[in-house]
């Protein structure tokens, strides 16, 4: 049924908390997640001409690299991405067959691939880019949520966390259940002001990104070329070791 | 957007048949076409052709044509499933209306209200593949008040076009037709011009500021592509058109779609004939051809949000 199951309270929304500020743009989440799902619930993830040249395949996450601001105050900013597992899955609604489906106990956004019949119609209604066409197949697929590990049985507790989080050698992916205001990830995203993608259009995702830490970065240079004063939380100048000290204390 | 070729064709084909069997549906009850039976068969063979033939044209789309019955189970959500529903309906009274009118040469009564039945949900149809675009969040190129009137006046122009074609070349009476046709070409060229305006002068509210929830320290652009090769979504959502050869395929369809057809009618209404017939059978055919390039436009100028990860600063 592609109509969304009905919110009920204390519901879980399992989702993932990206941290902008120490995700080093290793690509180590994309391709654990392309070796996991490969042979996972939605597997194969298919590659085409993959030794020729225009070597095309499906990924379920992908990492982006960003620049912002303009000369000394820039910044790269690397920007990891897979399905964000909205609470308004649009996807889910213009899915004519019912392949696609909101899961109500924990919100995981699936596909049955057995009964889609590859219109693509929710990837034109994905404003993220989260859903990939099997070619092979002719069926659509998208990140699970490593709904094969996060409930699995034959794993070890402490690994029953999506592979994309398992992997990040930074901890710059957190996995957890977004509607617990308690909870580690509900935390995270309260202390760091964490954010939506494209609020503007309403899909509410459960995923969150956390924005790169302010006081990192030298101050944005004025219109002039000339520094604006630091703040006064800004860290201390001269002393190395004080410097250092500052920036340790106030993670 | 990637302009398929089987959707451009299905949404042209179907648009046009269904708009026809909107005309005949509600026409021949009514009193105002011709009620002669070859013409009846004829007519309703080309919108039966038509909307079939786009309609087995969009299944080639699909990556499993052999589960598209399976699309007409969520109508409670989805706009394409509706469309699906709504399309294999209309083909029920317009069965029973078209047998009436060609075998049993009877447009009243019980085949007339089939017909009329017919009409409604072939407009309900049309309404319907409007919606499976301009429902589309992402793309603000179809998600705008003016996608839903362009599908059912340029359907309903080109179902009009095809009728009075038809109608001279049977030399049957049909008063009021071409000046019909004349108006909405004319509506067709109006609406086209401010879904045009519209999509230069507007941009998405979503920005690759928003997308990525950057922009703190000012201007924010990609760095560094997540692949060097090509993907699904790049396929599927990142086709682009020059400017240039965008503004001339704009110019062609004008020109093709509504300016020819347009003096072509009125040539027709001022001959008559064997020339009108000729007229209103070039009509149809510039009409087609600019309607195709209209649709094919509508897909290439599309832009989705999915290419602010990729590059474009605004969509």
């Amino acid at each position: 049924m592609t109509s969304l199951p009905e919110a009920r309270p204390g519901q879980k929304k399992l989702g993932l908390v990206i941290d902008l500020d120490i995700c080093v743009g290793c690509h180590a989440c994309a391709t654990a997640c392309k070796e996991w799902n490969a042979s996972g619930h939605m597997g194969p993830l298919p590659d085409f001409n993959p030794y020729g040249n225009d070597a095309w395949g499906l990924w379920f996450n992908r990492v982006h690299s960003f620049e912002e601001g303009e000369g000394e105050g820039a910044r790269t900013i690397h920007f990891p991405k897979s399905c964000l597992h909205c609470e308004e899955p649009a996807c889910v609604t213009v899915c004519p067959t019912g392949a696609s489906y909101k899961r109500a106990e924990d919100g995981i956004v699936l596909v049955n691939e057995s009964i889609c019949i590859g219109c693509k119609l929710c990837s034109w209604a994905c404003p993220y880019g989260a859903r990939e066409f099997d070619a092979d197949e002719g069926v659509m697929k998208k990140c699970t949520l490593c709904i094969d590990r996060i409930y699995n049985e034959h794993l070890s507790p402490e690994d029953r966390q999506p592979a994309c989080v398992m992997v990040c050698p930074v901890s710059a992916r957190h996995f957890g259940d977004l509607n617990d205001p308690r909870s580690e990830v509900s935390e995270m995203v309260v202390q760091r002001g964490g954010g939506d993608l494209m609020p503007e259009l309403g899909y509410k995702p459960v995923n969150k990104y956390l924005p790169p830490r302010a006081h990192r970065m030298a101050p944005i240079a004025s219109a002039a070329g000339i520094a604006p004063a630091p703040p006064d939380d800004a860290p201390p100048s001269g002393d190395r070791l004080l410097r250092w000290v500052d920036r340790l204390l106030s993670r | 957007m990637y302009p398929a070729l089987s959707i451009v064709f299905f949404t042209t084909a179907s648009g046009a048949g269904l708009a026809l069997l909107l005309v005949l549906g509600l026409g021949a009850p009514l009193g105002l076409l011709p009620q002669s039976q070859s013409f009846g068969f004829v007519a309703l063979a080309i919108a039966v052709l038509l909307t079939a033939g786009g309609l087995v044209s969009s299944v080639f789309h699909l990556g499993r044509p052999e589960r598209a019955w399976r699309a007409f189970s969520q109508w409670r959500s989805s706009w394409l499933s509706r469309e699906g529903v709504f399309s294999v309906l209309t083909f029920v009274p317009a069965s029973i209306f078209s047998i009436g009118w060609v075998f049993f040469g009877t447009t009243d009564g019980f085949v007339g209200l089939c017909g009329i039945l017919a009409a409604a949900l072939a407009a309900a149809t049309i309404y319907c593949t409007g919606m499976i675009y301009a429902s589309l969040r992402p793309i603000h190129q179809w998600h705008n008040p003016w996608v839903v009137p362009n599908y059912f006046v340029l359907g309903l122009m080109s179902g009009f076009i095809v009728l009075d074609f038809l109608v001279r070349l049977w030399d049957l009476h049909a008063p009021g037709l071409a000046l019909i046709v004349l108006v909405l070409l004319l509506a067709a060229w109006q609406l086209k011009t401010a879904y045009w305006r519209y999509i230069d002068t507007t941009s998405a509210p979503s920005t690759v500021r928003s997308a990525t929830s950057l922009g703190s320290r000012g201007r924010v652009r990609m760095l560094e592509s997540p692949h060097t090769e090509e993907n699904y979504l790049l396929k599927e959502m990142g086709f682009k058109i020059a400017r240039k050869h965008r503004m001339r395929l704009r110019r062609i369809a004008r020109l093709a779609a509504f300016a020819v057809p347009a003096v072509l009618t009125l040539l027709s209404l001022i001959f008559g004939g064997v020339i009108g017939a000729i007229a209103a059978g070039l009509a149809v055919a510039s009409a087609a051809l600019g309607v195709v390039v209209e649709r094919w436009l509508f897909f290439a100028e599309a832009k989705h949000t999915v290419m602010l990860y990729y590059g474009a600063e605004a969509v």
